[in-house]
C-alpha cells in the first residue's frame, strides 16, 4: 500500500528532472547563443576591416605602374617651327605635340584624317610634349636629328592592359574604340610597350591627367601642416598638462578648464574647421590653403587629445619619486621638471605621435581653410598654397576618370602607410618604455 | 624688415641677456666667495635676465602687429573727405585696394587727388609704423635687458621667480581651451547672428524646405533661397540612427565578449585590430562607402525587387559609419564593464547562474547608465561625422526617413556651402554657420549629458 505514494513522488521527482534537464539544456544554449553573437560581432569587424583593406589595395596597386611607349622621335625643325633649339624664346613658342604627331603618324603610316590621328594622339599622355620639350632644352644637338624615346601613355592605355576597360564588352560602350585597340596590340605584339615602376606618382604633384598626377604635393604639404601642429601642439599640450597635474588650486579656474578641455575632445572636427576660417583667415586674416593655418587648426584640434595621454602619464609616475626630491630639498618646479617630467615623458610623446596621427587623417577642418585646392606645385614653405594627403583622396576621388580610382587608392595606401608607421613608432616607444611601479 | 626678422633679433638679444645676467651674478658673486653666496644658481639669474629682456618687446611687437593694419586703414579712412563717409562695405575694400595701389605707385593716381592724397597718407603711416615697431621693440627688449641687469644682485631671489614666471606660462597654456571654446562660440555666432537678421529663426529652425541657392537674376529658376533647416535635421538623425544601429550591438557584444569571455592572449591580438577600425581616417570611409558600399547596397535591394534605391542612399552611409565606431562604443562599454565589481559577478555565479545569465541580469543592469553615456558619446560623434556623409550621402535635401533614399546632413552642408568662393554677405554662406551653431549646440549638449552620466557611473563603484 505504501509503494503508490512512493511512486507518485518518484514520477514527481523524474518528471521535475526531466524538466530541469531540459530546463538547463536550454540555459546552456542561451550561453552558446550568447557566446556566439560576442563571437559574430567581433569578426563581422574585423571581417569589415579586411574587406575595406583589400578593396582598397587591389584596387590602389596598378597605379604603382604607368605604361610607356617606345617612339621613334625626330626634332624636325619644319615641324617645331623653330630653327635655333639653344634659344629659350624659341623653344617656348615650338609645337612639340606636333613632333609627337608625326612620330607616331610615321609609327602608323595607314593612319589619314583628323578624327583618327586625334585618337591616335589621345593614346599618348599629355605631358608627352613636355617631355621631348626637356630633352631638347638640355641638349639643343638634337636639333634636325631623331632619337628613340619612351614616352608615357595616357591613362586609357594603362586601363586597357590591366583589364580594368573590358575588351569583350561592344565598342559603344567601351572607352577606347576598337581601332584604338589594334593599334595598342600592335605596339604590344612588337614589344614597344614597357611597364614600369610609377616614380611620377611619388615625385610630381597634383594633375588634371591621371598619369601624370602624384602625390609628392600633398605630402610636403601634409608634413609643413604636421610639422606646425607638433611644434605648437607639443610644447603647449605638455605645458598645460604640467599644470593641471602638479599645479592647479583646486577652484572654479581649474574646473572650467577641465570641462573645456573634454568638451573640445568630443566637439566635431568640422567646427574646428569653422573657427579657423572665422578667426585665423577672416580676422586675422591668414593666407588661405596655407599650411600654417592647418597646422594652427589641427594644433587646437588635437592638444585636448594630447593633454588627456599627458595628464594621465604624468598621473602614472608614482608619488615616492616625488616625495624622495621633496625631501632632498626641490622645489615643486624643479621636482616637476628635473625628476616628474623626464619619467612622464616617453607616454607623452606616444600620446604625442597618436595625436599626431590623428592629424595627419584629418581632412573636414581643412576643406573649411580652402586647403581643396588644385595645386600642381610642391610648396615649398608653410604659407604657400598646399593640400595634405587625406585632402588629396578627396580631391581625386571626386574626378570623374576611371583612372583616378586606382590613384586614389594609392594615395590611400599611401596615406595608411605613413598612419601605420607612426602608430609603430608609438607602439615601440611604450615596449621600451613602459615601467610598472 | 620683416617681423620674423624682428623677433629673430629680439630672441638674440635673450639668448645674450642670459649670457650676461649668468656671468654677473658669478662676478657679484667672486668678493662673496664664490657662487654659493649667491640665493640661486647661476642660471636663474640668466633665465631672468633673458625672462625680462624677451618678453615685454614679444608682448608690445604682438600687440603692435595686431592693431597695426586697423588703426592705419582708420587712419586713413578717416581723411577721406565727406563724399567717402557713407560707403557698403564691398566699396571700403575696393576704395582701400586703390588707395594702396596708388601708395605704392602701381596706379597712377593725378585723376583721384582724394585717393592719391590718402595714398601718400598710407605710405608714410606704413614707414612710421614699421619704425615705430622695430624701434619700440629694440629699446623695450633692451631697457627691461638693462633692468634685469641693476636688479641682479646676489640677494636676488632668482629662481622663485623664475619658477613664478614658469608657473604662469604653464596656466598660459592651459587656459588656451578655453579660449577655443570662447573662439568657436564667438565665431559660430557672430556669423550667425548676421543670418538670422536675413532669415528669421523660426523659418531656418522649423522651415522644411532646404535650397540655399540665391537668385542672382530675379527671374532664374530653381533659385528659391529657401533656408528650412528640417530636412537636414532628418537627414542627420537617420544616417546616425543606423549608424548607431550597426555600432551599439556590434561594439557591445564585442565589448563583452572581449572582457568576459576572451583569454587575455585572443584579447591582446583583437583589441587592437578592433582598434586600427578607429585609427582609420574617415576620408577612406568616404571613399569605400561611395565606390564599394553604395553600389552594393542598391544591387542588393534592386535584386529583391525593390525600386527607386538611390545610388547615395542614406543606408550606404549609415553602415560605414557604424562599423567606424564600433572601437568606439566597444572600448567605452569595455571600460564600464570592467567598472563593476566583481563582487556582483560572484554572487550571482553563485546563485547558479550561467555566465550570460550573470551578464545579461546582473552586470548589463549595472552598467547601463555607463554604456548609456557611451552610446551618448557615439551619437554624437555620428551626428558630427563629416567625410563619409560628404563623399557616400547626397546633396539633396529629401525630407525622408526611407533609408534607401539619398538624404543630406548638417555637416554635408556646411562644408559644400564653404567650400569654394565665399562672399561673406550672403546668407548662403551664413548659413553654414548658423548650422555649425545648431551642430555645435547639439554636440555639446550631448557630450555633456553623456560625461556626467558616465561620472556618475564611475563614482558610483569607486
Amino acid at each position: 500500500m505504501t509503494d503508490q505514494p512512493l511512486n507518485a513522488i518518484e514520477r514527481m521527482a523524474t518528471v521535475k528532472q526531466e524538466r530541469m534537464n531540459a530546463r538547463l539544456k536550454q540555459r546552456y544554449n542561451r550561453e552558446r547563443r550568447f557566446k556566439a553573437y560576442g563571437i559574430a560581432s567581433i569578426s563581422a569587424g574585423l571581417a569589415f576591416l579586411a574587406v575595406l583593406l583589400v578593396t582598397i589595395f587591389s584596387a590602389g596597386i596598378p597605379a604603382f605602374q604607368s605604361t610607356f611607349i617606345q617612339l621613334d622621335v625626330t626634332y624636325d625643325p619644319d615641324a617645331l617651327y623653330i630653327d635655333d633649339a639653344s634659344d629659350p624664346e624659341q623653344l617656348r613658342f615650338a609645337d612639340f605635340d606636333n613632333a609627337v604627331r608625326q612620330s607616331l603618324l610615321a609609327r602608323f603610316p595607314d593612319v589619314t584624317g583628323r578624327n583618327e590621328t586625334r585618337a591616335l594622339m589621345s593614346l599618348i599622355s599629355t605631358a608627352s610634349g613636355y617631355t621631348i620639350r626637356d630633352r631638347l632644352t638640355e641638349n639643343p644637338d638634337l636639333l634636325g636629328q631623331s632619337e628613340t624615346l619612351w614616352l608615357m601613355a595616357d591613362d586609357d592605355l594603362d586601363l586597357v592592359l590591366n583589364g580594368t576597360i573590358d575588351r569583350t564588352l561592344p565598342e559603344s560602350e567601351r572607352r577606347v574604340s576598337d581601332l584604338e585597340l589594334t593599334w595598342i596590340d600592335d605596339w604590344d605584339a612588337s614589344g614597344e610597350l614597357d611597364r614600369r615602376f610609377n616614380t611620377t606618382f611619388f615625385t610630381r604633384g597634383d594633375s588634371r591627367d591621371p598619369e601624370t598626377a602624384g602625390v609628392w604635393g600633398a605630402v610636403v604639404g601634409s608634413f609643413y601642416t604636421l610639422v606646425v601642429t607638433l611644434a605648437l601642439s607639443f610644447p603647449i599640450g605638455v605645458a598645460a598638462a604640467i599644470y593641471l597635474e602638479e599645479f592647479a588650486p583646486k577652484n572654479r579656474l581649474t574646473e572650467i578648464i577641465e570641462v573645456n578641455i573634454n568638451n573640445l575632445a568630443a566637439v566635431p572636427s568640422i567646427v574646428f574647421g569653422l573657427l579657423g576660417l572665422a578667426v585665423f583667415i577672416n580676422f586675422f586674416g591668414l593666407p588661405r590653403s596655407a599650411p600654417v593655418v592647418g597646422g594652427l587648426v589641427l594644433t587646437l584640434m588635437t592638444l585636448p587629445t594630447i593633454i588627456i595621454s599627458a595628464r594621465a602619464s604624468i598621473r602614472a609616475v608614482p608619488p615616492s619619486i616625488r616625495d624622495a626630491a621633496m625631501g632632498l630639498g626641490a622645489s615643486k618646479m624643479q621636482v616637476t621638471l628635473h625628476h616628474v617630467l623626464p619619467l612622464a615623458l616617453p607616454g607623452m610623446l606616444t600620446g604625442t605621435i597618436i595625436g599626431m596621427a590623428q592629424a595627419l587623417g584629418e581632412t573636414a577642418p581643412l576643406l573649411m581653410i580652402g586647403m581643396v585646392a588644385f595645386i600642381v606645385d610642391i610648396p615649398q614653405g608653410f604659407t604657400d598654397a598646399a593640400t595634405v594627403l587625406p585632402v588629396q583622396v578627396y580631391i581625386w576621388s571626386d574626378s570623374p576618370e576611371r583612372a583616378f580610382i586606382a590613384k586614389t587608392s594609392a594615395a590611400i595606401m599611401v596615406l595608411l602607410g605613413f598612419l601605420a608607421l607612426m602608430n609603430l613608432l608609438a607602439v615601440l616607444l611604450r615596449r621600451k618604455f613602459e615601467r610598472r611601479w | 624688415m620683416q617681423t620674423s626678422t624682428l623677433i629673430m633679433i629680439v630672441l638674440a638679444l635673450t639668448v645674450g641677456a642670459y649670457v650676461l645676467g649668468r656671468q654677473r651674478s658669478v662676478h657679484l658673486a667672486q668678493p662673496l666667495g664664490g657662487i654659493k653666496r649667491l640665493h640661486s644658481l647661476p642660471n636663474y639669474y640668466g633665465l631672468m635676465a633673458a625672462v625680462w629682456t624677451g618678453i615685454p618687446a614679444l608682448v608690445v611687437l604682438t600687440i603692435w602687429s595686431a592693431f597695426e593694419s586697423s588703426v592705419i586703414t582708420g587712419t586713413v579712412l578717416a581723411s577721406l573727405p565727406a563724399s567717402y563717409a557713407d560707403l557698403s562695405e564691398a566699396r571700403v575694400g575696393l576704395v582701400l585696394s586703390q588707395i594702396q595701389n596708388i601708395g605704392l605707385g602701381t596706379i597712377d593716381g593725378s585723376e583721384l587727388p582724394d585717393l592719391a592724397q590718402a595714398g601718400e597718407l598710407l605710405a608714410s603711416l606704413n614707414a612710421s609704423s614699421q619704425f615705430g615697431k622695430i624701434a619700440l621693440t629694440i629699446v623695450i627688449a633692451i631697457l627691461g635687458g638693462g633692468y634685469a641687469w641693476l636688479r641682479t644682485s646676489p640677494a636676488l631671489r632668482a629662481r622663485p621667480q623664475f619658477e613664478l614666471v614658469l608657473k604662469g606660462f604653464f596656466l598660459l597654456c592651459s587656459t588656451i581651451a578655453i579660449f577655443t571654446t570662447i573662439g568657436i562660440i564667438l565665431s559660430v555666432l557672430f556669423e550667425s547672428i548676421r543670418f538670422f537678421q536675413s532669415v528669421p529663426v523660426f523659418d531656418f529652425v522649423f522651415g522644411t524646405k532646404w535650397s540655399p541657392q540665391i537668385a542672382i537674376r530675379a527671374d532664374q529658376v530653381g533659385s528659391s533661397g529657401a533656408f528650412g533647416a528640417i530636412p537636414l535635421f532628418v537627414g542627420t538623425l537617420l544616417i546616425a540612427a543606423i549608424a548607431l544601429l550597426v555600432a551599439v550591438p556590434l561594439g557591445l557584444m564585442s565589448a563583452v565578449y572581449l572582457s568576459e569571455y576572451a583569454n587575455s592572449r585572443v584579447r591582446s591580438v583583437v583589441k587592437p585590430l578592433l582598434e586600427v577600425l578607429a585609427g582609420i581616417p574617415t576620408v577612406v570611409y568616404g571613399f569605400f562607402a561611395a565606390l564599394t558600399m553604395a553600389p552594393l547596397v542598391r544591387d542588393f535591394f534592386q535584386g529583391i525587387g525593390m525600386d527607386g534605391v538611390s545610388a547615395e542612399s542614406a543606408l550606404a552611409a549609415g553602415l560605414v559609419m557604424g562599423i567606424m565606431i564600433i572601437p568606439f562604443v566597444s572600448s567605452l562599454s569595455d571600460d564600464v564593464i570592467n567598472a563593476v565589481p566583481n563582487s556582483l559577478r560572484d554572487g550571482s555565479y553563485g546563485l547558479g547562474a550561467t555566465k550570460s545569465e550573470t551578464i545579461r541580469q546582473v552586470v548589463f543592469p549595472a552598467a547601463l547608465p555607463g554604456i548609456m553615456g557611451g552610446v551618448l558619446l557615439a551619437a554624437s560623434r555620428a551626428i558630427g561625422e563629416t567625410m563619409i556623409v560628404v563623399m557616400a550621402a547626397g546633396l539633396a535635401a529629401n525630407l525622408t526617413v526611407n533609408p534607401l533614399q539619398a538624404v543630406t546632413t548638417v555637416t554635408v552642408q556646411i562644408a559644400t556651402l564653404l567650400v569654394g568662393d565665399q562672399e561673406f554677405d550672403s546668407p548662403k554662406t551664413l548659413a553654414a554657420f548658423a548650422l555649425g551653431l545648431m551642430l555645435f549646440i547639439t554636440t555639446l549638449l550631448l557630450n555633456i549629458v553623456a560625461m556626467s552620466i558616465v561620472k556618475r557611473f564611475r563614482e558610483q563603484y569607486d
